[in-house]
């Protein structure tokens, strides 16, 4: 009997409609694709993206040289060279390289940081375009941190109750 | 100089007609299946070239011209050259037949059925062409693929049209949509004393176009693209446009056999007398053919985003051991219906 109703299912094509029937609904329904350069998805505040070397409110650069992220850096990314400054004496980095193609994007920098001078923006829509360019230095990691320093200080801002 | 302009000229401006705006209309297909494709996968589809996308096929069309014709050094040079051409002129000399429109076809003649059938099956010379010149083993085994389903289908689909003829009483097209004239509206078509008939029709169509779920001609899982992997550039650009012209022209024909063709599916009911700019809706035209055709080949795409590609053997099985004993079953049916009298062709209007 069920090899007669099975016959008859088929020859009816009653499956392949139940297939169309599916397929019609969802051409109908909201399309989940990004259009990306125009929208994004949520990003969270801990997104770990491109590096920046934040500054004091009153302009003065937090990194003290301590070194501790170097020493943490499980890929050996940062390289870091330091003098006392001249002027005032104070001990700072001459040199701050970190190279992105070693960077894993672990975080650990920004937590071993005592002064939360290094972090990791969110920013992560940026490319090189000669060779060279993926170590980036002192200089452009702090304008980095000038530009999007109201950014870092709200998502660093949002998190600190867990931390 | 009359004679030349009646004999020459005006045909090729018909032709001109006919030919132009089907190869827009095969490039607005395109778009139109990636389209709906899109939607039916919960995706957008084509929308960065021109608003919503509409010019993506032209900028598509416009880098196959511009690409190199490679030419693989083992193909037969004639051969390899004369494929493409072959898979498209049938695909554009079939439309010939098609009647637009009350007095509306090039060339009204009245073995226009055969003569069709005929354009059909010689598409499938040039694909097979294809695959041999190549000199590929991918091609060759998509030609062959193709070979062989074009022609297990070609049988279903020549004994479904065999039921349409019995009914209709003529080879000619157009008397073919004058015998679906009546005063019962949308059930004096063919297709309800044919349905079973029309779906085997519509379903060997797509599977004489070689499209989803019968492209296993062009597998891409197994075989690349068949028989036209080695072609590039403009040859490749051919093919793809005597494959869209034979799905448009197969969604023109199943309205012109099943649906009517430019009637009205009002026919009969509404007598009214309204401006000429809206008479079409009730007393039909080439836009009710154009919407008729439209939905059939928006089942070609349908088909294409449901439905998984058919094993060779299964396709094989369908056409032989179900369709063509359904269409044998069907004639005899059409016969009975004709003889007894059940279905009058053309009976007014």
């Amino acid at each position: 009997m069920s090899r007669i109703t099975d016959y008859f299912k088929s020859l009816l094509l009653i499956e392949l409609f139940k297939g169309m029937g599916l397929t019609l609904r969802y051409m109908f329904k909201p399309k989940y694709t990004v259009r990306f350069p125009m929208e994004h998805i949520p990003r969270s505040n801990r997104f770990r993206g491109l590096h920046a070397l934040r500054r004091y409110a009153n302009g003065e650069e937090r990194c003290i040289a301590c070194k501790l992220c170097e020493a943490v850096c499980p890929a050996l990314a940062i390289t870091i060279d330091s003098a006392p400054r001249e002027g005032d004496g104070q001990r700072r980095t001459t040199r701050y390289d970190i190279d992105l193609f070693k960077c894993i994007f672990c975080g650990f920098c920004e937590e071993s940081c005592p002064v939360d001078s290094i972090v990791e923006t969110s920013v992560m829509e940026y490319h090189f375009e000669q060779r060279g360019q993926n170590v980036v230095t002192k200089a452009q990691l702090l304008a980095i941190g000038d530009r999007f320093e109201p950014e870092i200080a709200a998502a660093r801002a949002q998190d600190a109750p867990y931390r | 100089m009359d004679q030349l302009i009646h004999q020459v000229l005006v045909p090729v401006g018909y032709i001109a007609a006919i030919a132009l705006p089907l190869i827009v209309a095969v490039a607005m297909f395109v778009y139109w299946e990636r389209k709906v494709i899109g939607w039916m996968h919960v995706r957008m589809g084509p929308n960065k070239i021109g608003p919503f996308g509409v010019l993506q096929a032209f900028a598509d069309v416009v880098k196959l011209l511009l690409k190199e014709v490679i030419l693989p050094s083992s193909a037969n040079r004639v051969l390899y050259y004369l494929a493409p051409l072959l898979a498209l002129v049938p695909a554009f000399a079939a439309w010939a037949v098609v009647p637009f429109g009350e007095k509306m076809v090039l060339a009204d003649v009245n073995a226009g059925l055969l003569y069709l059938l005929a354009m059909t099956s010689l598409g499938v010379y040039g694909i097979i062409l294809a695959g041999w010149a190549s000199n590929s083993r991918y091609a060759l085994l998509g030609a062959m693929r193709s070979a062989a389903q074009v022609i297990s289908y070609e049988l279903a689909m020549g004994l479904a049209l065999v039921c349409v003829l019995v009914l209709a009483g003529s080879l000619n097209l157009t008397d073919i949509v004058h015998a679906q004239a009546g005063g019962k509206g949308f059930f004096d078509w063919f297709w309800l004393p044919l349905l079973p008939v029309f779906v085997v029709y519509f379903v060997s169509g797509v599977a004489e176009t070689n499209r989803a779920p019968f492209d296993v001609a062009e597998g891409e899982s197994e075989i690349v693209a068949g028989f036209h992997v080695e072609y590039s550039g403009s040859a490749f650009a051919i093919f793809f446009l005597a494959e869209y012209a034979n799905m448009i022209l197969v969604s023109f024909l199943a309205s012109i056999f099943f649906l009517g063709g430019w009637l009205s599916p009002l026919q009969g009911w509404i007598h009214a007398d309204a401006p000429g700019w809206i008479n079409w809706i009730w007393t039909g035209g080439f836009a009710w053919l154009l919407i008729k055709a439209f939905l059939m080949s928006f089942l070609f795409l349908w088909f294409r985003a449901t439905f998984p590609r058919y094993r060779y053997d299964q396709i094989m099985r369908l056409g032989w051991k179900v369709f063509i004993p359904i269409t044998i079953v069907w004639v005899l049916v059409a016969g009975c219906m004709k003889y007894f009298g059940w279905v009058v062709a053309g009976t007014g209007v």
